[in-house]
């Protein structure tokens, strides 16, 4: 599959590749196959790379000092047919704990939904979830794949402190804090797994293409699990996926 | 080793920052002036990646527990050692023993001490640069005790110094391109932004600038993409948010220009009140 891309200089050090502009898991997919196929053939070259929803941004080592030049190279990797490397992903079970200790806007929620809070809870463990990419903070998930039925406006007033681990949905976004910061987001539960962690080698697991499954656990389970956590010693339930 | 004695208002140590960590969300951070660091670094014969102290407005004080040989550039805030006032933009051997310590503001607003050879903090994701959540420290604080390299010889006794560049401290004129999203401005909003002598908010930080003067926005918001320091960002009420070193990695408001290198580093050392123009230039 193939789109019809935008190239752009984005200041002095960098381009900026563009996609039609929606939410797409095809776009996705060659957005990610396109950014390896170019991280091997221009890795010298290429400081950093941003993926977006639609969007890919090539942070070079040094200033451009031709743009065209170097735009003509990208389209040229991108006309040749490049093939998916066989790049592992992994569908990644999240337990999250939903019990209202944590669900801080379950209530709300289903009042101005008429959805029931475990109709709430049903709906949103059931899907599963795409990994986009990661931005905003350190090991912030764009998640895609939220029910239809659960898309609700973020609050009018932002918390000043979300805690970490709290799952939240914000318009038709679900996603985790993954530090304590000020939010926006309506918060329906918490998980006590880190998605970014200093201490380890990979300091956030998941990456562009993996999915994610929330599974619900009671208060009693989530406790368990954060000891475990803090002790190291609890490892996340992954799956291999194509 | 130098001894914390006045911890400031906000100083970190900063060097060129984190580099091929966008992709897990972690900002680039680094030294704000880059202009301003990288001479201090120049002036030792240092390396371009070696660590510096960036303090913003002055008011600390350290302690040489060792001899050191340390440059101070940026903004000039009077500094002293003990009781002795001392040039900016040159080497300065230290005794042991001695304090230096900064005074009244005449210019800028970010300062930098480099020591021969960097400072020697704790280095996560290959960058000494401070930021929370990814170094154990964000702000120096009043006993912290910094490590620096061994000063083992003095290269040369002759020493450079250069004269201050006033125009990076008082330049009105920063120098930017067109943002990815600048076509859909209109005729009359990408006049007002070119016209326009804006006035840096009371809102401003590592993070970003947030600007007095809003502009008339009828731009939808987009979907997430990438945002760079340097990036100005207009969001739904017309205000425009200048991002800096700390900025996050992806963003949803229209990205309207793109500051250079040269034009971050300048609007680094202005605070608010300061004014400024934005001036387009084509790549």
């Amino acid at each position: 599959m193939s789109y019809n891309l935008t190239y752009k200089p984005f200041g002095e050090q960098a381009i900026l590749i563009e996609w039609p502009s929606r939410i797409d898991l095809k776009i996705s997919n060659n957005i990610i196959a396109f950014k390896n196929a170019i991280e091997s053939f221009q890795q010298e070259k290429i400081a950093d790379s941003i993926i977006g929803y639609s969007s890919l941004t090539l942070k070079y080592n040094d200033n451009l000092e031709d743009v065209c030049q170097e735009i003509a190279v990208l389209k040229s990797i991108y006309a040749t047919p490049f093939f998916k490397r066989n790049t592992l992903s992994f569908n990644w079970q999240v337990p999250v704990c939903y019990e209202k200790e944590f669900g801080l806007d379950l209530q709300e929620m289903s009042d101005k939904s008429t959805l029931p809070i475990d109709k709430i809870i049903r709906l949103h463990v059931a899907s599963t979830y795409t990994v986009y990419f990661i931005g905003f903070l350190p090991g912030f998930l764009y998640l895609g794949g939220l029910d239809e039925k659960l898309v609700t406006e973020r609050k009018s007033t932002p918390r000043l402190k979300v805690s970490k681990g709290a799952v939240g949905i914000g318009g038709s976004q679900t996603g985790i804090y993954p530090t304590t910061s000020a939010g926006g987001w309506n918060i329906i539960g918490k998980t006590p797994i880190s998605f970014f962690d200093i201490e380890k080698e990979t300091p956030c697991f998941a990456s562009p293409g993996d999915t994610i499954q929330f599974v619900s656990v009671s208060l009693s389970e989530y406790k368990m699990i954060e000891k475990q956590v803090l002790a190291n010693t609890y490892v996340l339930k992954k799956n291999r996926q194509q | 080793m130098i001894s914390v004695l006045t911890a400031g208002f906000y100083t970190t140590i900063q060097d060129l920052g984190r580099v091929g960590f966008a992709h897990i969300g972690v900002p680039v951070s680094g030294v704000m002036d880059g202009y301003s660091a990288q001479l201090a670094n120049q002036l030792l014969s240092n390396s371009k990646q070696d660590a510096v102290l960036e303090i913003t407005f002055g008011t600390c004080r350290f302690l040489f527990e060792e001899p050191q040989l340390i440059c101070i550039t940026g903004a000039d805030f009077s500094p002293r050692i003990d009781d002795v006032s001392v040039a900016l933009n040159m080497p300065l051997y230290v005794e042991k023993g001695t304090v230096l310590s900064f005074g009244k503001q005449q210019y800028g607003v970010r300062t930098y001490v480099a020591v021969k050879d960097g400072f020697t903090s704790e280095k996560v994701l290959e960058s000494r640069s401070f930021y929370k959540g990814v170094t154990k420290e964000m702000l120096l604080k009043k006993g912290d005790q910094l490590q620096v390299a061994n000063l083992t010889k003095i290269v040369s006794k002759t020493f450079a110094s250069v004269k201050v560049n006033k125009a990076h401290f008082s330049s009105k004129k920063l120098c930017c391109y067109e943002g990815p999203e600048y076509h859909l401005l209109s005729e009359s909003q990408k006049n007002t932004i070119q016209k326009t002598l804006f006035t840096i908010s009371k809102d401003h930080s590592r993070m970003g600038y947030r600007l007095e003067e809003s502009i008339k926005n009828n731009l939808s918001s987009m979907l997430t993409s990438a945002v760079l320091p340097g990036t100005v960002q207009l969001t739904p009420s017309g205000e425009l948010i200048v991002l800096m070193r700390d900025c996050q990695v992806t963003g949803g408001y229209p990205r309207v220009l793109q500051l250079t290198n040269a034009a971050i580093d300048m609007l680094a050392q202005k605070t608010t009140g300061d004014q400024f123009r934005f001036e387009l230039i084509s790549l």
